[in-house]
């Protein structure tokens, strides 16, 4: 009897720990996650014009300093922005109202995450306050079709017998944009 | 073998009735495996977690740890090598008990009584390997991914919120179905093997021992061959 007990509560045990390792994967490493519940915060939204592949819990920080996370990315019909919702740790609650954020790129092909700018202003920005400046992502198509519209600019106006080294010429744009 | 695994799955129904055994035998095959795979999957996410990193790093691009971790221990370490794993820990020990079973002449004491072996002895540990298999699959995983976060973001400084955003905006309820039907398949496939080899098992001490090396080379192979197969049928 007592071998019994210690077997079917093993067993029950062991399958309890199999489906709870099952959840975890379908919950917490998909996208349908239930997040955990979370220390003190405030949320704060942002409009931008083009968040590039900013996603859903990049880090939100000041200085380098990372003070929150993006915990939502929603379109925004009236002004024809995204909307995102910035959610910031309690301890950094002194964000002045006029700072502004920007969205950039860690590393060269990294993902993206939020920068705040702290500005200037006696205020601080309050649970559901506007981040009134901000500043889009930086698309590295967008920057080189620029780049490559104005060099060719640039070579006809200069140079119109020489069209054909185009090609060769496109390809060196790219080092410049690391500089950037 | 395929008509042997008709015979179990006919035998199926009636052997569920008795989940006395069933819950014995997913103990024998599930819980007291369970040191091993924990262990195993915790070395093996920690070294996903390093060599990912290394990797990446050289593109800049360490935040996709997360995301390389998920996917390579949720649809291919996680099973493959929980179904390894499980042939070499209850595999062995299911053929060469039933083999041990065959050579003392037990199972044919049990016809004689007019109890059906293959009911009562053989279905339960098949059953109980079929379930055990998926669950061990899953905790392996998990273990897995806690180790590759355990190096890449405790250690190597991985930002763990991008770790867990990308592995989440990368990874689907696809990949993870991927992964659940592999383990479904190889704890079928290996559990079969085991008590296939032992079942019919040359009733001797070499014979018994023979069958038990069998069914480690064999269920290797096959996970091995069935893992390709499913990965290309899953693209």
């Amino acid at each position: 009897m007592r071998k019994s007990r210690t077997l079917d509560l093993g067993t029950g045990s062991f399958v309890l720990l199999g489906f709870a390792a099952l959840f975890f994967l379908t919950t917490q490493t998909t996208s349908r996650g239930i997040s955990l519940a979370s220390p003190p915060h405030y949320d704060l939204t942002a409009k931008f014009d083009n968040i590039g592949d900013l996603k859903v819990g990049a880090p939100v920080s000041m200085s380098g300093v990372e003070m929150g996370r993006v915990t939502k990315i929603d379109f925004d019909w009236k002004e024809y922005k995204a909307a995102v919702t910035l959610r910031i740790d309690a301890r950094y609650n002194q964000i002045p109202t006029d700072s502004d954020a920007s969205i950039y790129t860690q590393g060269l092909l990294g993902g993206k995450f939020v920068g705040l700018t702290a500005g200037g202003a006696e205020t601080y920005l309050k649970n559901g306050d506007q981040i009134a400046f901000t500043q889009s992502a930086f698309v590295l198509e967008n920057l080189i079709g620029q780049f490559a519209a104005n060099f060719m600019k640039g070579n006809a106006q200069s140079d119109s017998g020489k069209s054909k080294t185009d090609a060769p010429a496109a390809a060196e744009p790219k080092p410049k944009e690391k500089t950037k | 073998m395929v008509r042997f695994l008709l015979r179990l799955v006919a035998a199926s129904p009636r052997a569920l009735l008795r989940l006395d055994l069933i819950s014995q035998q997913i103990y024998n095959a599930g819980a007291l495996s369970l040191v091993i795979i924990m262990l195993s999957g915790l070395f093996v996410g920690m070294v996903l977690g390093l060599q990912g990193f290394q990797l990446l790093q050289r593109f800049g691009s360490e935040d996709a740890l997360g995301t390389a971790a998920t996917i390579g221990l949720v649809k291919e370490l996680g099973p493959v090598v929980t179904a390894l794993l499980f042939a070499g820990r209850a595999g062995t020990a299911l053929a060469s008990e039933l083999g041990l079973m065959r050579a003392t002449d037990q199972l044919s004491a049990m016809e004689m009584m007019a109890v059906d072996p293959i009911r009562r002895v053989v279905v339960p540990r098949f059953l109980g390997g079929v379930i055990a298999m998926p669950l061990l699959a899953a905790i392996f995983s998990v273990i897995g991914i806690y180790g590759a976060q355990l190096v890449g973001v405790q250690i190597m400084g991985v930002d763990s919120g991008s770790f867990w955003s990308q592995m989440r905006a990368a990874v689907g309820l696809r990949d993870i179905n991927e992964g659940i039907v592999k383990s479904c398949i190889f704890g079928v496939t290996c559990s079969l093997i085991a008590v296939y080899e032992g079942y019919y098992a040359t009733p001797t001490a070499e014979g018994v021992g023979r069958a038990t090396t069998r069914t480690v080379v064999t269920s290797a192979v096959f996970t091995l061959f069935l893992d390709y197969l499913i990965t290309a049928a899953f693209l």
